[in-house]
Formats: structure tokens, C-alpha cells, sequence
């Protein structure tokens, strides 16, 4: 009690000395960046190259007035526009903000350039020093204008390709019912494999769209951190009812999968927007094939118990809803670190979930982690990952 | 699901209505657009066709609509002006030799220069007299020729002229390319008269011509050597009466790689892209044109130039008094390839005042810069 006092009558100076130290550092700072500003100690460095320059492309708009363009700049320098070249001859445009682009800073750039539809075309911005950027258009197509029309066209496509598979995996529900633990055991597996082949590409797709954006989002280090990020908290959040089964395991399954959903949802929106993408009836289907299997991997952990018909929908919502949403935010502002946030997220919660699902699976098996390499879980992780990457051949370009 | 950005043109069939129902707004779009420039040609013709000169780039949009550079080249700073080059001549220093002989004497500087090429683009150029392309240099046939040349740059340059010297006076490594600082006299006859050109020789040759050290080095025939076509050499010669109705002017071709990738950004006439578009080259209807052409084009094999509305007689290399092509309107030089091109708006009822195109014929040299216009006039003031 005494000792107590003791220290509490000391605290206040203590604490006072610890606020100052709080405070010098960052004095020390202010004066050496006002050193190196007033008296330039680095001017030997200089040694007459031209600034480093770098520009980004984010969106692409193609309409009546010809091409427009959203533009981030990067580099050591301001950036200055000095001409703009459209399949390599040059044409008038406007700048909007006009002037030199600071460090970060998105411009517009409007060509009134003849677009030909269906051909491709090559942008070329020159920059004040001669250097040059390159955006491709691979086909050009007008750019879906914004109306509650196209919202609603883009939904129907979004529920198509997110919410109709997953529902239809549900439906598996009863038939799966009736299994003995082996087939449980296998099915979980399966779960397990699907998310794997997710996580793998999420991630890979993340970091090939982060590699599209500006590098002042140093997408590397933003995919890692993020995926990270939501890996952590969705554990810490699962883990406050204690270990999730059953229906909260197939909730946290269904929002790993959303989220997965959105960033996809995302680049969707975002190439239609762009008018790089054309959808073919036999794309629809190959993706509404390969997200089947995402359905039937959120039923696996329920099927001890007895949902309702409300919570089944819920699930389906949770994980093929976001696809709809993103395609919104993707075909109304689209940037290619958005979707690599947004999949970096989603790789995150899908980790999540792999590691729930295991540790749900021994649990179910009276804590004997050997299960894990049985036959019957090795074959569903097999037949998983086989599914995905099949269906996944019906898609990729 | 699957990354649905990288488009392959043979998936172009699975497009079905999608691509369809946008083909529709693309077209309704193509008209709006069509409509959005003629509307901008009316409303610039009406100031355009008062004077002339000072509405030229609309003008030129009415050709070309929306395809040029935006802005312009600030001339002051880069301490020439593409228009007064044309016809900007360096004639050197007259003297007399002991043994009679006419001497010229010029005088040429090399300096590192950053200039703007093309509306806000800097190219860190190497110069003649502080321009690109350096001074065109003028002579008769004859003339004892002394050029000193002071490396002020920052690395080994020459001058090597296409012309008849010894092998001293080369301007190649071991014969004339001198070392920043240093100082060169190159000295030799006039010969043979025609429509020449100097660059650096110093090594990597590629880089010196594109950093743009090279200029004009035209020969004027004299008259007296040329008995049976006197007349012809009497109207080449600078400084004759005959010469005086001649609107003659200095032309050459070259292109910039801003970027250093090996491929030109930007092409022109003079340096500048697009500056006869902006800013046309007014010619006399009455009175014939003869311009002194080369191409020093870097890293493109070739290069053209193509007039519109109008045929002219060819000079190739100028070393003849009779044309080498006759009535054509469009002649192709390789790199250091040159000529006189002769030709007049005063002969044909057909020929109005108006502007006259004038541009390489590779297309992409002409939408990258190397176009202009020749606006013809009733007379000049």
C-alpha cells in the first residue's frame, strides 16, 4: 500500500519529463527538414539527371467525346503533361486539374479521338522530360454509362455469377444429410481444398493487380498487410464465443467466400468499365459451375444441425451478395488497388477459415488430429482443388 | 472466379449481345462526335480566312481536326525560331587570299543545350550555334572554305562535311574530332557545288546525329563554270538578281527519341513537330520555291516529303543544273540524302492562295509531328 503512494507521489514529474521526450523528437525532426530545405546540404547529389517520373493509369472511359482517362502521378518531381499520343499521332487534349501533377496527385485526361469499335488502341503520354507511358485499350467498347438500367443489368449478372451457384450448392443440404462421419469427414475436406484453391488465387490475383497500381500504394506490402489484417481479426472476432462450428462456421465460410466474391466483383466491374471485357454466355456459365462448389463448402459444417430456411438465404447473401456489390463500386470507381485491397482481404478471411475448418474437423473426430491424413480427407482435399481448377479452366482467359 | 481484363481477340465470338447492344451506342456516339468538330470548323473559319497568319492553327484543325500537339514551342527560350531558319543563311566571313582566291571563314560552337522539341518537351539536345539543326552553311563553288569549330560541350565532337577534302579534314576520330575545349580549323575548296550537309563524326555516331549536331552545307554553282547553263546557275547563286525572285528555303528532317527506347517520339521539319502547321510558311504565288532539303533522320531508314496540290522538279545531291526527277510529288532520302526541290503556285489556274500541305509520307511520321503547310498569297508584303 505504502509502496504504492510512493510511486503515484512520483508519477507526475516522471510523467512530465516523459511528455517532454514525447515532444523533442519530433522538434529534432521540424529543424532537420527545415535545415534541409533552407540550406540544401545535398546539393552534391545532384548531379543533372532528370527527375524520376512515373503515371498510372486507373480508369479508362470510352463516349461520345472520345477517350478520358484517370491518371495518378508518381516520382520525385511534379509531373508535367506535355502531349498525349493516340495510336502514335498526336492529339489535342485537356488536362482536368490542368498543370503539373504532384507526387499522388489523379488527373483527367480527355482526347476527342475517333475510337473505332471493337479495334484496340494505344495511348501514349509524353511527359515534360520525353518519357513516355503506355496504356492499353485491348477493344474498344463504349463505356457503360451509370443508369439504374445498367445498375440493374450488372445486378442480375452479379447474382448470376454469386448468389445463384451458392445457392445451388445449398441445395445439396439434404442429400448431404444423411452422411456417416467418413463422408462428413470428406466433404470438410473438399471445404478445405476449394478454399485453399481460393486463397492461392486470391492472393496471386492480388498481387498481379496490385502490381497495376500506383506504386505510392506500395501494393506488396498493402496485399500482405491487409490479408493479414483481416486474417487476425476475424480469428480474434470467432474466437470471443469460444471454437465456431456449425452454423458460425458456416457463417465465417460464407463471409471468407464474400469477400473473395467482392474483389472479383470488383475487376468485373471495373473491365466493363473499362470496356476491356465482353461476357459470353459461356463465360456466365463456366463461373456459375465453378462457384457451385463454394455452395456446397459452406453446407459441410452444418450438417449436424438443423438450419432454417432464413439462415440459408443469409448464407447465400453473405457470400454471393458482395459479387453484385462490387460489380457496382467497380463499374462506378474502379482503381485496380481497390480490387487488390478487397481480394487481399478476402485471402485473409479465407485463411481464416481453412484453419477453423481443419480445427472443426478434429474436433468432430474426437480430437485426433491423425484423421488429417486419412484417405478419405486427402480425397477431399484432392477432389477440392480438382473442381476448382477445372471449372476454373472454363473461365480463364 | 477468373480475371476477365486481358481481352484475346479470338474470344471475340463469345461477345454475343453484350458487345452488340454497345455497337449501337458506339455509333449513335461516332455521329455526336462527327457533329462536335464540324461545328468547330464553322466556328473557326470566319477569322481564319481575314489574314491569314495569325489564325493558322485552326485552319490547320480544319484539316486535321482534333490530331496536332498541344500548345506551343517557346522560341525566345530556345534561342531560334523555326520560321526565320528557312531562310536564315550563314554565309561566313568574306576575304581575299594572297593568291586572290575568295575566302569564307566560319565560325561554329558546339554547346549542350536542353531545348523544347515539341510543346513542353525538353530534349537535352548537342548543338551547332546553340540550334537544331545547326547553321546552313553557304558558299560558291570555289571558294576557299576555313570553318573553326570550339567544343564548348561536354563531349568529343567534328564536323565532317559531305563535300571534297583531304583526309585530315575528315572530321572522323584521328582527324579532326576534338575534345571539349579544344579547337579545330577544317579547311578546304568549295566543291562540287549541290545541296550538302555536316554532322559529328565522333563515336557512337547514332547518338551525336540524334543529340542533333548536323546542318545544311549548300554549294552555289558559279556561273562562270557553267557555260551552257548559266542562266540556271545564275538563279542558284545567293546574292545574283537572278537568285533574288527565288523563295528559296532550309529544310531538314529529323525526329527526337525523347525516351532513348531506339524509336523516335517525335518527328519534324526544323526540329519543332507540327511548327508550319501552327504557323504556315507564307509563299508568293508569283515567284518560284526552291528548298534545300536533307534528312538526318535517326533510327528510321528513311524518310519523304510529299507535297500537296503541286508537282516539283528533283535535284538529287544538287550536283546538276538539269533536274533528276522531273514532275513528281514525292521524292524518299535515306539518312544524309539530299536535294533541291523546285517548284511554283504561279503557273496553273488551279492554283488559288490557300494552304498547301506538305509532310513525309510515312504516316506515322507525319502524325507524330513532321507536317506543315505552305500558305500560298497573291503577295507578299
Amino acid at each position: 500500500m505504502t509502496d504504492e503512494t510512493a510511486s503515484n507521489q512520483s508519477a507526475s514529474p516522471i510523467k512530465r519529463f516523459a511528455l517532454l521526450w514525447a515532444v523533442i523528437p519530433f522538434l529534432v525532426l521540424a529543424a532537420a527538414i527545415s535545415w534541409l530545405f533552407a540550406t540544401n546540404p545535398l546539393r552534391s547529389f545532384e548531379n543533372g539527371a532528370p527527375p524520376v517520373e512515373n503515371l498510372t493509369y486507373e480508369r479508362t472511359i470510352l463516349d461520345n467525346a472520345g477517350l478520358r482517362l484517370l491518371i495518378r502521378a508518381g516520382g520525385s518531381e511534379p509531373l508535367k503533361i506535355a502531349q498525349v499520343q493516340v495510336d502514335a499521332a498526336y492529339w489535342q487534349f485537356t488536362l482536368d486539374p490542368p498543370g503539373p501533377l504532384a507526387r499522388g496527385q489523379t488527373a483527367w485526361i480527355a482526347i476527342p479521338f475517333p475510337w473505332v469499335l471493337g479495334e484496340a488502341h494505344r495511348v501514349t503520354v509524353v511527359t515534360g522530360t520525353g518519357a513516355t507511358f503506355e496504356h492499353e485499350i485491348p477493344v474498344a467498347v463504349p463505356t457503360p454509362e451509370v443508369t439504374s438500367g445498367s445498375l440493374l443489368s450488372q445486378g442480375i449478372l452479379g447474382a448470376f455469377v454469386g448468389i445463384l451457384p451458392v445457392a445451388i450448392g445449398l441445395m445439396f443440404f439434404p442429400a448431404l444429410r444423411g452422411a456417416g462421419p467418413g463422408a462428413m469427414r470428406f466433404l470438410l475436406a473438399l471445404t478445405v481444398g476449394l478454399l485453399a484453391f481460393l486463397l492461392v488465387d486470391a492472393v496471386a490475383e492480388s498481387f498481379e493487380l496490385a502490381g497495376k497500381s500506383a506504386p505510392v500504394f506500395q501494393g506488396g506490402a498493402m496485399v500482405v498487410f491487409a490479408a493479414s489484417a483481416s486474417f487476425l481479426l476475424l480469428m480474434a472476432v470467432s474466437r470471443r464465443g469460444g471454437k465456431p462450428g456449425g452454423m458460425a462456421l458456416a457463417t465465417y465460410i460464407a463471409i471468407g467466400i464474400g469477400l473473395h466474391n467482392m474483389g472479383e466483383g470488383l475487376a468485373i466491374g471495373g473491365a466493363f468499365a473499362a470496356g476491356s471485357a465482353g461476357l459470353g454466355a459461356f463465360l456466365v456459365m463456366g463461373f456459375t459451375l465453378h462457384n457451385i462448389t463454394e455452395g456446397i463448402g459452406i453446407a459441410a459444417p452444418l450438417l449436424k444441425i438443423r438450419p432454417t430456411f432464413r439462415q440459408f438465404v443469409l448464407l447465400t447473401l453473405i457470400a454471393g451478395g458482395p459479387a453484385v456489390l462490387g460489380m457496382w463500386i467497380g463499374s462506378l470507381a474502379y482503381a485496380p488497388h481497390w480490387s487488390a485491397l478487397a481480394l487481399a482481404v478476402g485471402a485473409g478471411a479465407i485463411l481464416q477459415v481453412i484453419i477453423e475448418v481443419i480445427l472443426f474437423m478434429i474436433r468432430n473426430d474426437e480430437g485426433r488430429a491423425d484423421i488429417l491424413f486419412s484417405k478419405g480427407v486427402m480425397g477431399g482435399l484432392a477432389l477440392g482443388i480438382a473442381l476448382m481448377y477445372v471449372t476454373a479452366m472454363l473461365v480463364k482467359i | 472466379m477468373r480475371n476477365w481484363l486481358p481481352f484475346d481477340l479470338g474470344r471475340r465470338k463469345l461477345l454475343g449481345a453484350g458487345l452488340a447492344a454497345a455497337g449501337g451506342a458506339a455509333i449513335a456516339a461516332r455521329s455526336a462526335l462527327s457533329q462536335d468538330v464540324s461545328s468547330q470548323h464553322q466556328g473557326h473559319q470566319m477569322p481564319a480566312t481575314a489574314n491569314g497568319t495569325g489564325d493558322a492553327a485552326p485552319l490547320h484543325m480544319q484539316a486535321h481536326g482534333a490530331m496536332i500537339t498541344v500548345g506551343d514551342v517557346d522560341d525566345a527560350r530556345n534561342g531560334f525560331d523555326p520560321t526565320a531558319m528557312l531562310t536564315d543563311w550563314d554565309l561566313g566571313t568574306l576575304s581575299t587570299l594572297p593568291d586572290g582566291r575568295r575566302l569564307r571563314t566560319y565560325e561554329v560552337e558546339v554547346e549542350d543545350k536542353e531545348i523544347e522539341i515539341a510543346p513542353g518537351v525538353m530534349f537535352p539536345a548537342w548543338t551547332f550555334n546553340g540550334r537544331v539543326p545547326g547553321p546552313s552553311l553557304r558558299a560558291m563553288e570555289g571558294d576557299r572554305l576555313r570553318i573553326i569549330l570550339r567544343n564548348y560541350g561536354s563531349h568529343p565532337h567534328s564536323m565532317h562535311f559531305h563535300g571534297i577534302h583531304a583526309a585530315r579534314m575528315d572530321g572522323v576520330p584521328g582527324a579532326g574530332v576534338i575534345g571539349p575545349g579544344e579547337e579545330f580549323v577544317y579547311e578546304f575548296d568549295a566543291r562540287p557545288f549541290g545541296c550538302h550537309l555536316y554532322h559529328c563524326h565522333a563515336l557512337p555516331l547514332a547518338r551525336h546525329i540524334h543529340k542533333g549536331m548536323y546542318g545544311l552545307f549548300v554549294i552555289d554553282p558559279d556561273p562562270e563554270k557553267h557555260p551552257e547553263f548559266r542562266d540556271v546557275a545564275l538563279g542558284r547563286l545567293r546574292g545574283s538578281p537572278e537568285n533574288a525572285r527565288w523563295q528559296e528555303l532550309a529544310m531538314v528532317m529529323n525526329a527526337f527519341d525523347t525516351n532513348f527506347d531506339g524509336e523516335n517520339e517525335f518527328y519534324a521539319c526544323n526540329t519543332i513537330a507540327h511548327c508550319y502547321a501552327k504557323k504556315p510558311i507564307r509563299i508568293a504565288k508569283s515567284r518560284p520555291v526552291r528548298i534545300y532539303l536533307a534528312n538526318l533522320t535517326e533510327f528510321d531508314p528513311i524518310n519523304s516529303f510529299h507535297l500537296h496540290g503541286n508537282f516539283f522538279d528533283y535535284y538529287d545531291q544538287g550536283t546538276t543544273l538539269t533536274p533528276t526527277l522531273k514532275t513528281v510529288d514525292l521524292i524518299v532520302q535515306c539518312q544524309a540524302q539530299r536535294g533541291i526541290l523546285e517548284f511554283t503556285f504561279g503557273e496553273h489556274a488551279d492554283h488559288e492562295p490557300g494552304l498547301y500541305m506538305f509532310h513525309a509520307h510515312q504516316s506515322e511520321f507525319t502524325e507524330l509531328g513532321w507536317m506543315g503547310m505552305f500558305e500560298v498569297v497573291e503577295d507578299v508584303a
